[in-house]
């Protein structure tokens, strides 16, 4: 089966290369029936690679040694809910998953455009099979997942214990999603580029997988903060890491695409900047992918030198150049068909929602690139740390909340002054209820943009429901019907504009989370032996007693802790930390590996609408080290059944000794408004994904658009 | 209209707001470019921290020297060695250090020079955990 494995790839480069070559043929020579052969070649590998990719995950999910990859991220031991997401923890299993999701996705954006813009898509349909084969080759010749081994292992090395988290199963897919996802608007926009058809069509065609990337993008980041926080041990979500970094990124960019493609199809306007922002999320999805297989930044995910920079840098050096020159070379038909009339207009609004998330983009890409922008420049490799991304990215970020109360209640093309105080004047003293509110109440007021966060948020947030009540009440006049018909019915009918109303409340309520949860947060690390109490954030928290639990993988080695407030009890926690058997049995003796391999922290969490109490145990082992010396060396050769014996005896006198243990408790308030904020975030995008009823669409203005022949007609309007 | 009557040319009026953006652009990147560089710290191997200076903030990268993590009360004690070589220097760090950190693991940490050693900054230390994403043989 695995042969076939290889065999597959092979063909899905052969595949490619006919596909590409079809394409652009068939394009060129206007023979229609070679451009639609080459969309045939995207479904073609598209089952292909659906093949490749079963095959990797049945060996892995039946623990096939012979493969290489199976045997180095995988092991009888592993729990069968992990083998398969244990398929893409190996750099080879990730590629393959990446180049399978471009052409499933690939597949679907040609489907959906088969039939129409036949020139763009012949081109978009060359560019994504180019991604594709510039992938197979990196599976073929540099990280091939089909690689055997002989002679074949009895066991693997098994999935890090770190990895071993619900999330990986679907954190990785999403974000790959995302990424893969964005490579369809750029192809799509290079392929207008080339054709010289830049009008609003290649949006229009494009526009649902633009969302639906940042929408999978968004539930990856989301994942990866949860997991974070629930898993890593340090009580925090968002670290600015590179490679969360790397994801943002294009999400940012992504966020401001989708607002500024709206300016386009109702107004003709903003055709450099949107293709312009196509072209970069596609790059940056693709920066994002080298970011965590290059190693080429120091972060917690990307690890060990890779071979894979080089043909990274080389690709990601061609999406520019191409992008750059293809823009630069059509600048005369990306002229804007109108100028800003007004600034108060709705699509002023999105320019400067447009202008604040490519800003935040760029602190992120200068903060994150900053390691190696300081190496060209001083020589040395230098790093910036979270304080320098908070001081520019708090400021852009309350901006970006207040424009997403603004924009939806301003008309396009213009407004009123007359009608400014009608629409702000509920937001506006929501926003200053809150700042009376909150500026008494203790230590709010010390932390001046948190505060100025949740002002902002009850501005939005005020703004949006008034907004939807608007709409409500004239669509109950028009249509008599009750008011919640009327709500769904508004809701229905435009589904990407109240979708997105409900990701804007949604990013204000995560944001009033982060604000909080950041600048009201009481962190301790305590030392304590049983009986001992720490006090964090106005709660009293006790060691009670250690535990212990013997399993099949693990040592699990925990504190009972008792939490109260004013002597009145509030929660019992159990933090632990297991520990993983290392396989590194010369170096750390026959028992002794027990205790040296990974070990991963269990929180004790108590999770709260108001509230986390979270708390991490690091256990002491020092006490028992003189025991597991002495068994290592009086058992050397111990079986199974006296391992088992010495680790059970250990672990009691670990119990019976009962140590210090190392705590970390945080309290922290509004935590779980990040999740709720972000559940409801999912919401509305899925929303706004969900298909509108057909019905003609129409532009605002009467003006005619500009023809391709034409563009000088552009310039007098 | 101006109050004096003579009209603003379109054209002239959109070239200077365009200049006038462009301006608070480059101001904001210049900002933003300077911070980074002054706010930095940066990177050392634990060779080129020995003659390092107390006055600011480096980023240590190196191995756990084998053998040297000794915990004394809540602070942890450790050596960081070169990843090629021999050299190493002292570290104490207080807190909870990342689940990956032991004995020969990649670390990154932000200290200052203090007295003989190295004192690390809290929760500044990261561990790079080898079992992801590299091709590790299995034994």
């Amino acid at each position: 089966m695995t042969s076939l494995g290889s065999a597959l790839l092979a063909l899905a480069l052969v595949i490619e290369a006919y596909g590409i070559g079809a394409s652009v043929y068939g394009v060129r020579a206007r023979r229609p029936e070679w451009i639609e052969s080459g969309r045939r070649a995207v479904y073609a590998l598209a089952a292909v690679l659906t093949l490749a990719f079963a095959i990797l995950v049945a060996a892995f999910v039946r623990s096939d040694f012979s493969l290489a990859v199976v045997a180095e991220h995988s092991s009888t031991t592993t729990p069968a809910f992990y083998r398969a997401a244990a398929a893409w923890s190996a750099q080879e299993g990730s590629l393959l998953l990446w180049v399978w999701l471009l052409s499933v996705w690939s597949s679907l954006a040609l489907l959906q455009t088969r039939g129409r813009m036949r020139d763009v898509a012949a081109y978009a349909q060359a560019v994504l099979l180019g991604f594709a084969g510039f992938f197979t080759v990196l599976l073929l010749f540099l990280a091939d997942p089909f690689e055997r081994l002989h002679p074949v292992p009895q066991q693997g090395v098994g999935l890090s214990p770190l990895l071993r988290h619900p999330s990986m199963m679907f954190h990785p897919p999403m974000l790959y999603s995302g990424y893969t996802l964005f490579a369809i608007p750029f192809a799509f926009a290079i392929g207008a580029l080339i054709a010289r058809r830049v009008d609003a069509q290649w949006i229009r065609s494009t526009r649902r997988f633009a969302l639906a990337a940042w929408f999978f993008l968004g539930i990856g980041i989301l994942l990866g903060a949860r997991w974070s926080y629930a898993e890593l041990g340090w009580g925090g979500y968002w670290a600015w890491d590179p490679v969360e970094n790397a994801s943002l990124m294009p999400w940012l960019t992504g966020t401001a695409f989708l607002h500024s493609i709206m300016i386009q199809e109702k107004r003709g306007m903003l055709k450099v900047w949107n293709i312009s922002l196509a072209l970069a999320m596609g790059t940056l999805a693709v920066l994002g992918t080298f970011l965590v297989r290059s190693g080429i930044l120091d972060s917690i995910h990307a690890f060990g030198a890779s071979t894979l920079g080089l043909p990274f840098v080389t690709l990601i050096a061609v999406m520019i150049a191409a992008s750059v020159g293809l823009v630069v070379s059509r600048r005369d038909l990306l002229r804007s068909e109108h100028r800003l009339t007004s600034l108060l207009s709705r699509e002023a609004a999105f320019l400067g929602n447009n202008l604040v998330l490519v800003g935040l983009a760029f602190v992120v890409f200068w903060g994150t690139f900053f390691p190696l922008i300081s190496e060209a420049v001083t020589g040395s490799k230098a790093a910036v740390g979270p304080p320098w991304f908070d001081r520019y990215v708090t400021p852009l970020a309350l901006v970006l909340v207040l424009l997403s109360g603004i924009g939806p209640a301003l008309a396009w093309g213009g407004f009123s002054r007359a009608r400014l105080a009608s629409t702000f004047a509920a937001p506006l003293v929501a926003g200053l209820l809150v700042l009376l509110g909150l500026a008494s109440v203790g230590g709010i007021a010390r932390k001046p943009l948190a505060l100025a966060m949740f002002c902002a948020a009850a501005f939005t947030l005020t703004a949006i429901s008034q907004e939807l009540w608007r709409g409500t009440l004239a669509r109950r006049a028009l249509t008599g019907e009750a008011t919640p018909v009327a709500l769904a019915a508004l809701v229905g009918r435009n589904r990407r504009r109240y979708g997105g109303y409900t990701v804007h409340v949604g990013i204000a309520v995560l944001l009033v989370g982060v604000a909080a949860s950041t600048a009201f947060q009481h962190v301790r690390d305590a030392r304590m032996r049983p009986g001992d109490t720490a006090s964090v954030g106005g709660y009293d928290i006790t060691y009670l007693r250690p535990t212990s639990a013997l399993g099949a993988e693990k040592i699990t080695l925990g504190a009972v802790l008792n939490v109260s407030k004013a002597g009145r009890h509030v929660a019992t926690l159990i933090p632990s930390r297991g520990y993983y058997p290392s396989l590194d049995e010369a170096g750390f003796g026959r028992i002794g590996r027990f205790f040296n391999g990974d070990s991963t922290s269990e929180l004790g969490l108590h999770a709260s609408l108001a509230r986390d109490i979270w708390t991490a145990a690091q256990p002491e082992l020092s006490v028992v080290e003189p025991i597991i010396k002495d068994a290592d060396r009086r058992f050397p050769d111990a079986n199974a059944q006296l391992e088992g014996f010495v680790v059970s005896t250990v672990v009691r006198r670990y119990v019976q000794a009962a140590p210090v243990v190392d705590f970390r408790l945080i309290v922290s308030p509004l935590v779980a408004w990040i999740w709720i904020g972000g559940v409801i975030v999912v919401g509305g995008a899925m929303v706004a994904l969900w298909p509108a009823p057909r019905r003609v669409r129409s532009r605002v203005t009467s003006t005619p658009s500009v023809t391709p022949g034409n563009p000088g007609s552009s310039a007098a309007s | 209209m101006r109050p004096g009557g003579e009209t603003v040319d379109p054209a002239r009026r959109r070239r200077i707001r365009l200049v006038a953006a462009l301006g608070a652009a480059v101001l904001l990147a210049g900002a933003l470019a300077y911070s980074s560089f002054t706010a930095s710290s940066p990177a050392k191997s634990p060779s080129q921290l020995l003659h390092a200076d107390g006055a600011r903030s480096y980023q240590l990268t190196g191995t756990v020297l084998a053998g040297s993590v000794r915990r004394a009360g809540g602070t942890l004690g450790f050596r960081v060695r070169d990843r090629t070589g021999t050299r190493s220097v002292p570290v104490s760090y207080t807190g909870v250090v990342p689940e990956a950190f032991r004995e020969g693991r990649e670390v990154i940490v932000t200290v200052r020079r203090q007295r003989a050693g190295f004192v690390g900054e809290p929760d500044s230390l990261i561990t790079k955990c080898p079992s992801k994403f590299t091709t590790r043989k299995p034994s």
